[in-house]
């Protein structure tokens, strides 16, 4: 493929035709800020962190969805490219709560991350907040709207899943919310609780439920291990605190990788020190069952049972 | 040393006598909460965080000022105990800045933990706030009393161990605050810049002015080394992020226990100062120029062998350093008396 | 020193003498601090009126240059009023006769009248000092940067064997030296007459033992020169080549301009250090070398404990470490030196070096160990000379008062004190560039008493030209009591501010210390 060579921050950068900006700077060590980008499903190009400054353009590209072209001189870090990253942060947390203080996220968190660096202290406007329940309804998964910042990783991830797409943009304008259809709670929904969105979640909006209160993020050292369960072969971490395995969660999904529960949960079981009961939907409601039976393994326990008469 | 059983949380423990709750809890690996409480310091039992339920007692006591006595049944996460711990942690909050966003002791902040632990959100009584002008006008310390829980450790440091009574509480009732006397600034008191209280500040009310912003709490690596100022040889952490030095941060030093003056705890900023000689320099008609290092080498090689070789190795003097660690002074000495042949080494002992 | 720094908060009376301990050893001053607090008494033998001074009960503002007399009045007085300690003087110690004799003519009059101390106030301190359970001497370079510094400690040690506050925790005589790794510099054999360990080389058995642990056939027997002699040597040409590492002369040594154009003279200079000092700026080559923050190694401290400095960093640019520099050299000198990393250099060390010999970085890792620490398994010293000294017995050394080199006259009529301040380190190399330091103690500037300034038309903030017979330096003043009228004190810290080019090189002959105390001047003010 032909090379483009352009000048970011005033190095001289040669990638190949048809690399986005973002992926460009990356490839020369600078950095750029995202929220919506999500490698596995880029070109999104919503939440305008990631943009940049570049000679005779009339605005601010998205750099995330703007391909780099011969010649281009771009500018990460010029005062418009700050000044509007540090309005879209304002705009941002003007309608997130300020609870870093309990929230699961705090310490690996993209919009917390970037307050810090753009020194973004307050939310610079007032106005109106959502107020929404957080729901819980589930055993799995927890999710609170009102810290959701629109990214859509969670949406894109979920459709990527052959036949899911669970959750999707809901209403309009300022009402604009994630939701599965008919914006039911996520156990009322067709979820199977693989968690892909909650591996891709940037912010605290989505939240493992059997996590909660276990740590905080610099507590929580992350360690690889592979599912066997499927040919799939996906990766999950294990979630350790002080020593013990307080818990398993989905790494990032990758290409026809589902990251099931029953994967998750079966590693919770070799893996935690103390795994939480599994449950399984039952007439809608979730009941506590056996791990035998969470992990569909009933039938195969009364064979080998059977064999042993 | 006469010792005492006492029963917590349905386990036997023995310690001596004279010992707190707090201490025997410890000494079970039984976890309590203390703000204002630290073993260097006296004990205010002023926070009241560390209560505990003991069997007989009309109220909850301060597990931190409470002696242990023979016999005595203490639980230490009762129902009792945690709704007071959660009431305690509610009105702390209520005046407190919802800004872990940003704050510089995130991840790195006691009244944090705690909320987390006992899982308790701000918002639970409304009220007054204070609204404190945030105090930068020095070039070490930042002083933000709006996040100030008023746990005085900052005062008994101060005055128990740097022995300088710098800051003391003021005014009464809500408007109490700690502050230099007359209530200037540190600044324009006799403060000396020893950083000692930010070092026990369990919240971000005290923080180090040249780590602001650069980097949160759980991304800086510490690494445990030895002062390189003066001849006492504090112990500190180097806090260190992308292969910077970032910070100083107290540590349990062998000589200094926690303290630290203002040349070690603030006077890392050399390290990376553009000043820094990164090339061997080589004296080119009349002037220093970049050389290699084998062509800086070999030059020294030459021209000290040519004045060993031509006035004798007393010809040459070496002077060693008191900045150098013991490996390089011997290394030195080496160097002067084996290689070039001479007793010709000395440094700035004297000086 | 003979204790540890921690022992210092349980003394019952400290004698700290030409220590501005607050400032200079802020650290340790906590320590005094505590122990004032828990009822200990504080005398300070100091012409300025410093902090610690302010903590005193007896401050004992003595004039420059009479610190002999002073320790031979309280030896005076204590043997007089017979508090001296008999048995320790008996068993532990010789030649106390002829120091008797000598401190008897030192009369508390007659040493008021040399001392300017009230000799009702040498009285008392020397009961306390004497009386108390644990006392304890804390000295600086207010006692050793003179003429007499040698004898000026002979004085201290000889009180300290008099009522035998030595050999036991809290009590002895402590040196609280300037810089990181002084010590260290000085156990490593960086000294012209002693080898790792202070074994001297002029005894055979040593030189023949480091030769064989070096590899070489011989080594030089005659002890080489001080610094102050280098630099003389230099001006003669009988120096022609110079290494220095880490420090700057001309800035630091005492008649600065003539320190600069010794050095000038010189066939050769390399200098090796982490910034372009004004000593870099004279050589010829300069290697650039890694900061403590970007290497391993050890520094020992002022209570003789050795401890870790741990790697944080990678060295800026192409900077090495110190050591790796030297083995290059040597290398290309033909004498391989291959060390992979410095605790190999540490084995070497603790094999040739007896008070090291315990000394490793695995049990480093556990803290810090206080030499002499002769055998692997030995919990280190805390405090030294615990039941015998290290010669045997204590020597009473009879010491008489004698001037300074240089007293005002009147062409220049103040004396000159020089020291330190609590937010600058030495020649400032390091904490001009902090980026903080700096920027809260901006300049430097002289002290001069309200007496002189208003003798002079001084206000506080003018700027004047200080001059002594070797040089001058423009500066601002502060109009203050700090100093006593006719003494004037300025720090060395700032190049803008070069000090030393005023400095008196005049040296005592036993440990070749200049005398940086004393010096006289003039003060001219300028428009």
């Amino acid at each position: 493929m032909a090379d483009v060579n352009l000048t970011i921050n005033g190095m001289a950068i040669s990638v190949p035709a048809g690399t986005s900006i973002l992926d460009a700077a990356a490839a020369a060590g600078v950095f750029i800020p995202t929220l919506c980008h999500d490698r596995e499903n880029p070109g999104f190009g919503a939440c305008r962190l990631c943009v940049v400054e570049v000679k005779g353009a009339r605005n601010l590209p998205a750099s995330c969805v703007t391909e780099a072209v011969g010649g281009m001189v771009v500018e990460t870090g010029s005062p418009a490219v700050v000044e509007a990253r540090r309005t879209i942060l304002e705009l941002l947390l003007a309608n997130h709560p300020a609870d870093c203080l309990t929230c699961e996220k705090n310490g690996d968190c993209r919009l917390q991350d970037y307050a810090y660096r753009y020194d973004v202290r307050e939310p610079g406007f007032k106005g109106e907040k959502h107020d929404y329940p957080v729901d819980d309804t589930n055993p799995y998964i927890s999710r609170d709207m009102n810290k959701c910042i629109l990214c859509g990783k969670c949406v894109r991830t979920c459709a990527a899943v052959e036949g899911r797409a669970v959750l999707d943009f809901a209403y309009r304008g300022f009402n604009t919310k994630v939701a599965p259809a008919m914006d039911v709670p996520l156990a009322e929904s067709d979820c199977v609780y693989c968690a892909r969105c909650v591996a891709v979640c940037p912010v605290g909006a989505l939240a493992y439920k059997n996590l909660a209160g276990r740590g905080r993020a610099w507590e929580i050292e992350k360690k690889p291990v592979t599912c066997t369960f499927c040919e799939a072969g996906c990766t999950f971490d294990l979630n350790i605190k002080t020593g013990r395995v307080v818990g398993v969660t989905a790494a990032a999904p990758g290409a026809g990788r589902p990251l099931c529960l029953k994967g998750r949960l079966g590693l919770e079981l070799l893996y935690t020190d103390r795994p939480a009961q599994p449950q399984l939907k039952k007439d809608g409601q979730f009941v506590e069952v056996s791990w035998a039976e969470a992990l569909g393994l009933d039938a195969v326990i009364e064979k080998i049972k059977a064999l042993e008469k | 040393m006469e010792n005492v059983t006492l029963t917590i949380d349905g386990r036997e423990v023995t310690v001596p006598k004279g010992s707190t709750v707090l201490e025997a809890a410890q000494k079970a690996g039984i976890f309590i909460p203390t703000l204002c409480h630290d073993p260097e310091l006296s004990s205010p039992g002023a926070c009241r965080i560390c209560v505990v339920e003991i069997a007989g007692m009309r109220n909850l006591p301060a597990s931190c000022v409470t002696e242990a006595t023979s016999g005595m049944v203490v639980y230490t996460d009762s129902s009792a105990v945690i709704e007071a711990r959660k009431t305690i942690l509610e009105l702390l909050l209520a005046n407190h800045p919802e800004d872990c966003l940003t704050c510089a002791k995130n991840g790195e902040c006691r009244l944090q933990d705690y909320a987390y632990y006992y899982g308790v959100w701000a918002g639970n009584f409304a009220g007054e706030r204070h609204v404190y002008p945030v105090e930068t006008d020095n070039p070490f310390i930042v002083r933000d009393m709006n996040k100030c829980i008023m746990c005085g450790k900052c005062i008994r440091m101060c005055a128990e161990v740097q022995g300088n009574n710098i800051v003391d509480f003021a005014y009464r009732g809500f408007n109490t605050k700690v502050a230099p006397a007359m209530d200037t600034s540190l600044g324009r008191s006799d403060c000396v810049f020893c950083g000692n209280c930010v070092a026990v500040c369990p919240v971000g009310a005290l923080t180090e002015k040249a780590m602001l912003g650069k980097g949160r709490r759980w991304e800086m690596k510490k690494v445990r080394t030895t002062c390189p100022y003066c001849g006492t040889g504090c112990t500190f952490d180097l806090n260190v992020k992308d292969g910077k030095v970032v910070g100083v941060t107290s540590t349990d030093g062998e000589v200094n226990g926690r303290a630290l003056c203002v040349k070690g705890r603030f006077g890392y900023g050399f390290i990376h100062h553009p000043d820094r000689l990164k090339k061997p320099l080589i004296r080119k008609d009349g002037k220093l120029v970049e050389a290699s290092w084998s062509e800086a080498i070999k030059l020294v090689a030459e021209k000290l062998g040519a004045v060993k070789e031509k006035h004798g190795p007393d010809a040459v003097a070496v002077l060693s350093s008191a900045r150098c660690t013991n490996e390089e002074n011997y290394l030195m000495n080496k160097l002067a008396r084996a290689v070039i042949g001479t007793n010709n080494i000395d440094h700035c002992a004297r000086l | 020193m003979t204790n540890t720094i921690r022992e210092i908060a349980d003394t019952d009376f400290i004698l700290a003498a030409g220590t501005n301990t607050t400032e200079s050893h802020p650290i340790i001053s906590i320590q005094v601090k505590k122990a004032v607090r828990k009822g200990a008494v504080l005398a300070v033998i100091d012409p300025r009126k410093t902090e610690v001074a302010g903590l005193a009960k007896y401050h004992l503002r003595i004039k420059s240059g009479t610190d002999i007399a002073l320790f031979n009045g309280l030896a005076n007085v204590i043997i007089e009023e017979g508090i001296w300690n008999e048995n320790f003087v008996k068993e532990r110690t010789e030649e106390f006769e002829a120091f008797r004799e000598t401190v008897a003519r030192y009369t508390p009059e007659r040493v008021s009248e040399i001392t300017g101390v009230p000799a009702d106030v040498i009285r008392e301190v020397a009961r306390g000092y004497a009386k108390a359970k644990n006392s304890t001497i804390l000295y600086t370079m207010g006692i050793t940067q003179h003429i007499c510094g040698t004898h000026n400690v002979f004085s201290i040690a000889n009180l300290a064997m008099l009522t035998g506050h030595i050999g036991k925790p809290s009590s002895g005589v402590n040196p609280l030296r300037g810089q990181n790794n002084v010590q260290g510099a000085c156990d490593m054999g960086a000294l012209p007459n002693v080898f790792t360990g202070y074994q001297p080389v002029t005894v055979e058995e040593n030189r023949v033992r480091f030769a064989a642990a070096w590899g070489v056939k011989d080594l030089p027997a005659k002890p080489g020169l001080t610094v102050g002699e280098m630099m003389d040597g230099a001006g003669e040409g009988r120096i022609r080549g110079m290494y220095i590492m880490g420090e700057n002369p001309a800035l630091s040594d005492p008649d600065a301009n003539h320190v600069v154009h010794a050095l000038e003279k010189l066939d050769f200079l390399v200098v090796q250090d982490i910034f372009l000092t004004e000593t870099a700026q004279l050589a010829d080559v300069v290697l650039p070398a890694a900061s403590f923050a970007e290497k391993d190694g050890t520094f020992s401290n002022t209570e003789r404990r050795v401890q870790r400095v741990r790697k944080a960093v990678e060295p800026v640019g192409d900077a090495r470490a110190d050591w790796e520099i030297i083995c290059l050299v040597a290398a290309a000198m033909g004498y391989p030196m291959s060390y992979g990393s410095p605790e190999e250099i540490m084995k070497e060390i603790a094999a040739v070096t007896p008070s090291y010999c315990g000394i490793s970085y695995e049990r480093l890792e556990k803290g810090g160990l206080q030499w002499p620490c002769p055998a692997p398994g030995h919990p280190g010293t805390g405090f030294l000379h615990a039941g015998k000294f290290s010669r045997g017995l204590g020597r009473f050394h009879p010491v008489e008062h004698v001037p300074p080199d240089e007293l005002p006259d009147e062409e220049y009529p103040l004396i000159l004190n020089t020291g330190r301040r609590l937010y600058h380190y030495h020649t400032g190399t390091m904490t001009l560039r902090t980026g903080a330091l700096e920027v809260a103690y901006p300049e430097e500037y002289l002290e001069i008493n309200c007496a002189d300034a208003g003798k002079l038309g001084i206000c506080d903030g003018d700027r004047v030209k200080v001059s002594s017979r070797r040089g001058g330096v423009e500066v601002a003043v502060r109009v203050t009591e700090m100093v006593t009228p006719g003494l004037v004190f300025a720090s060395f810290h700032y190049p803008e501010v070069a000090i030393n080019r005023l400095t008196n090189p005049a040296r005592d002959p036993i440990a070749k210390i200049p005398e940086f105390k004393v010096c006289a001047v003039k003060i001219e003010k300028v428009s």
